[in-house]
């Protein structure tokens, strides 16, 4: 499954970079993008698991900027 | 500035006010002499500064003392908090200068920068939103006998909307009733609007500007253009460009790197050699500031950003930032003849009637004689033929395969057909001058003349390849299915360096890949198309020359297809690519062998109209779909969709990527230089906080401004 994601409150270019690197080291995660300029996480995922995935990625996200969070 | 900036810019008013006020107090009352002592003075300086302090950075020691729990020790708010917080530490060595009021103007000057940095990001972004601000709000349609503005998602196809001037045409559509005046510029940046009537297909995203017209969707509004664009624009910076991957690695090992050389310049020296530890430590926070990398990895994707938002803005979309570097390489240009280079419509050009028989006449021949045709060739004379067509005047028509037709027209035998009609019923008949299809005309086995029918060329064609020379392009290339005498008159009129004619649709593939993978060697199959080029007059190319390019065009086709037929014909090294896939080598893996064979880092763009050569588009480096507006397949399979059928945006396109890549090479340059100086003077002791902070926030602003104008492309 392939979703897109509001990123709000995303104001740290590298902080976006490091967003994306921790998501693509998910377990599970098939590709991620984090874009800085359209404040987006494009997450590709399986699909039985998306749920808990997401809510990883969310943590990794909190975990580097602590402002920022996905808009579901 | 959206609530968040407003409370960060009041904080920062509030404590530069402060700031100013300490200052002063710390410079001109006599504290010491107050107090006592000169300690005791110190550390009511230190007390005092920490005020302003805290208020300007409190959330960045928060955020850091966070970070660190969260094992996120390189971010920029720890960075900064150890940096500010040393200085404030100096007090501990009361023999050195204090820096304290350093230490509280840093983070406030760093708060400055930030909150620039967040003010000029969040600007852009709007800024280039509201550039794509194409998307219709509402849709006006008549529900229970009266007119009701709804959104269009909820517009169901054959439903039809109503579309009064000043609003946008929301949804795919024809026009059921009505006429008026489309301006398209959101979509395509052409200035001139378009005449609409009944019947005529309109797309969504235009603005109507003079008359009322009802239109019949035709798409539901997911799929309707201005839907596609939006969502293919707002995904393209989904798609990374190599310069911005390696960039955010290279902040991955930059930070860490700088932050070690750091420590050991804050230890090593007071440690082994006995020096000044306050001087020290000093310079070791200097390059922690610098440390952040966070100039350039804010400026690289505002760039790209902004070069994708200017390009969509004059109707150029590219699908992500990696094809917009990629287009800004490119140094060939394949073009596809048909519907790109020339209108994909036959026209009559010329029309030469033999002596004692008028122009006007012969075509009326022509046009009867064709007048039961639906071939597209009929369809030209007829429509070229401004008289009414009598049928009582037709009778025995008789198509004959491949050759043209005949008929009785007035009693008299008409034959309109080529040259093989004419020899085989034995008329007389002289070759024309002009390249084309021509069409001899002959009456009770006379010849009376011929007409001259060809695909013309599009107006801004020649002007077209010559800006792409202009613009650096080394090559360009033309293929067609077309004969090669008219390919080569095609190609020699508009200044193209080499031609593939009689190529399937298949053959188109195989073409592209002989060049991808040659450059020099790949042009093998087509050195006669060059020498013909070159003789560019005589492009009419008649016997021998367009024979001799006719059978290498046919043998490379064949290579490439069979890769049995590589004999001689074709160079080796177009052999051996042949074989290459055939053996099912990888294209990467082609591509690796051909770089080494010399094709450099140049890129190949090929550029069709989105019919019958989706397989091409995504074979190319870059895709490039010309005159795409509702072309579903089109826009699927290119990478790169201009939006009206004009060539001249090709070249367009690649100066804008031209001129995004050298923004986002000059951000690169200038911010890393401008932290390595800083390094270097603070490493022997010339720099000073307040440098380190411009290296760090200044250059990241300054490197955002510059990015925004990757953004501004001219209309």
């Amino acid at each position: 499954m392939r979703k897109t994601f509001k990123l709000q409150d995303l104001d740290c270019a590298n902080c976006a970079a490091k967003m994306e690197n921790g998501i693509r080291d998910i377990d599970g995660v098939k590709s991620a993008t984090v874009s800085f300029m359209t404040q987006k996480l494009v997450l590709e995922a399986d699909d039985t698991r998306f749920d808990a995935i997401l809510e990883e990625a969310a943590r990794v996200c909190r975990k580097i900027e602590p402002d920022c969070t996905i808009v579901r | 500035m959206n609530k968040k900036q407003k409370r960060t810019r009041n904080r920062i008013v509030v404590a530069i006010v402060l700031f100013v006020a300490v200052y002063a107090a710390v410079e001109l009352l006599p504290l010491s002499t107050w107090l006592g002592s000169e300690a005791a003075a110190l550390w009511l300086e230190f007390a005092l500064f920490l005020v302003p302090y805290l208020i300007a950075g409190y959330d960045v020691l928060l955020r850091a003392a966070k970070n660190i729990g969260h094992g996120q020790v390189f971010d920029e708010n720890f960075l900064m908090s150890v940096a500010t917080v040393g200085a404030f530490a100096l007090v501990l060595f009361p023999e050195g200068d204090p820096h304290m009021a350093e230490g509280a103007a840093v983070m406030l000057f760093y708060q400055v920068g930030e909150l620039f940095q967040s003010y000029a990001v969040g600007k852009s972004r709007k800024s280039i939103a509201d550039m794509m601000d194409i998307a219709p709000e509402f849709a006006n349609v008549e529900r229970d006998g009266e007119l009701v503005q709804v959104d269009p998602f909820e517009v169901g196809v054959g439903e039809v909307i109503v579309v009064k001037p000043g609003e946008r045409v929301p949804l795919d559509g024809v026009v059921a009733s009505g006429a008026s005046q489309l301006d398209t510029a959101a979509l395509t940046g052409e200035s001139i609007p378009r005449d609409v009537r009944e019947g005529d297909e309109v797309i969504s995203g235009c603005v109507n500007l003079t008359g009322l017209i009802s239109v019949r969707a035709t798409k539901p509004y997911g799929q309707s253009t201005v839907a596609r664009i939006l969502e293919l624009v707002e995904n393209a910076a989904d798609k990374k460009a190599r310069t911005e991957n390696f960039i955010t690695r290279f902040a991955r090992y930059y930070t860490p790197a700088v932050v070690g050389i750091a420590v050991l310049l804050a230890v090593l020296p007071p440690l082994l050699f006995g020096q000044d530890w306050a001087e020290w430590v000093q310079r070791g926070l200097i390059f922690l500031v610098v440390s952040c990398p966070c100039a350039l990895v804010i400026s690289v994707p505002l760039s790209f950003f902004g070069g994708i938002g200017g390009a969509s803005r004059v109707g150029i979309l590219v699908k992500g930032s990696n094809y917009l570097e990629t287009l800004a390489h490119v140094d060939t240009v394949v073009f596809d003849k048909t519907g790109t280079l020339t209108d994909g419509s036959f026209d009559v050009v010329a029309v030469h009637p033999h002596a004692g028989i008028d122009a006007e006449r012969l075509l009326s021949l022509a046009a009867h004689a064709e007048a039961y045709s639906n071939h597209p060739i009929a369809l030209s004379i007829k429509q070229a033929y401004s008289g009414p067509i009598d049928q009582q005047r037709i009778d025995e028509v008789q198509e004959r395969g491949g050759h043209g037709v005949q008929a009785r027209i007035d009693e008299r035998t008409v034959l309109v057909g080529n040259d093989k009609l004419m020899r085989s019923c034995g008329v007389a008949f002289h070759d024309c001058e002009l390249t084309g299809t021509i069409l001899h005309v002959s009456m009770d086995g006379e010849y009376v003349g011929h007409i001259v029918i060809a695909d013309v060329v599009k107006p801004d064609a020649a002007a077209a390849v010559s800006a792409l020379k202009a613009a650096g392009v080394k090559k360009t290339v033309m293929l067609t299915g077309d004969r090669a005498d008219v390919a080569a008159a095609v190609a020699a009129e508009l200044g193209i360096d080499e031609y593939r004619a009689q190529l399937l649709p298949q053959d188109k593939v195989a073409a592209v890949e002989a060049l991808l993978a040659g450059g020099d060697a790949g042009a093998g199959a087509a050195v006669g198309a060059d020498t013909n080029a070159d003789a560019g007059g005589q492009a009419a190319a008649s016997g021998a020359a367009a024979d001799a390019t006719e059978a290498r065009a046919q043998a490379s086709a064949a290579n490439a297809r069979t890769q049995a037929a590589a004999d001689g014909a074709a160079s080796t090294a177009a052999a051996q690519a042949a074989a290459g896939r055939a053996a099912g080598t990888t294209p990467e893996a082609q591509a690796g062998a051909a770089g080494s064979a010399g094709r450099g880092k140049g890129k190949l763009a090929f550029v069709g109209d989105g019919i019958n050569d989706a397989p091409v588009l995504t074979r190319a480096d870059v895709g490039i779909a010309m005159g795409a507006m509702g072309s579903d397949a089109a826009i699927e399979a290119a990478d790169v969709v201009l939006m009206d059928d004009k060539p001249s945006n090709i070249a367009r396109a690649i100066s804008i990527a031209r001129k995004t890549m050298g923004i986002v090479w000059q951000n690169i340059v200038f911010a890393l230089g401008v932290k390595l100086l800083v390094l270097a003077l603070a490493a022997v002791g010339v720099a000073n906080m307040w440098l380190a902070v411009f290296a760090d926030v200044g250059v990241a602003v300054i490197a955002i401004l510059n990015a925004m104008r990757a953004m501004n492309v001219k209309r």
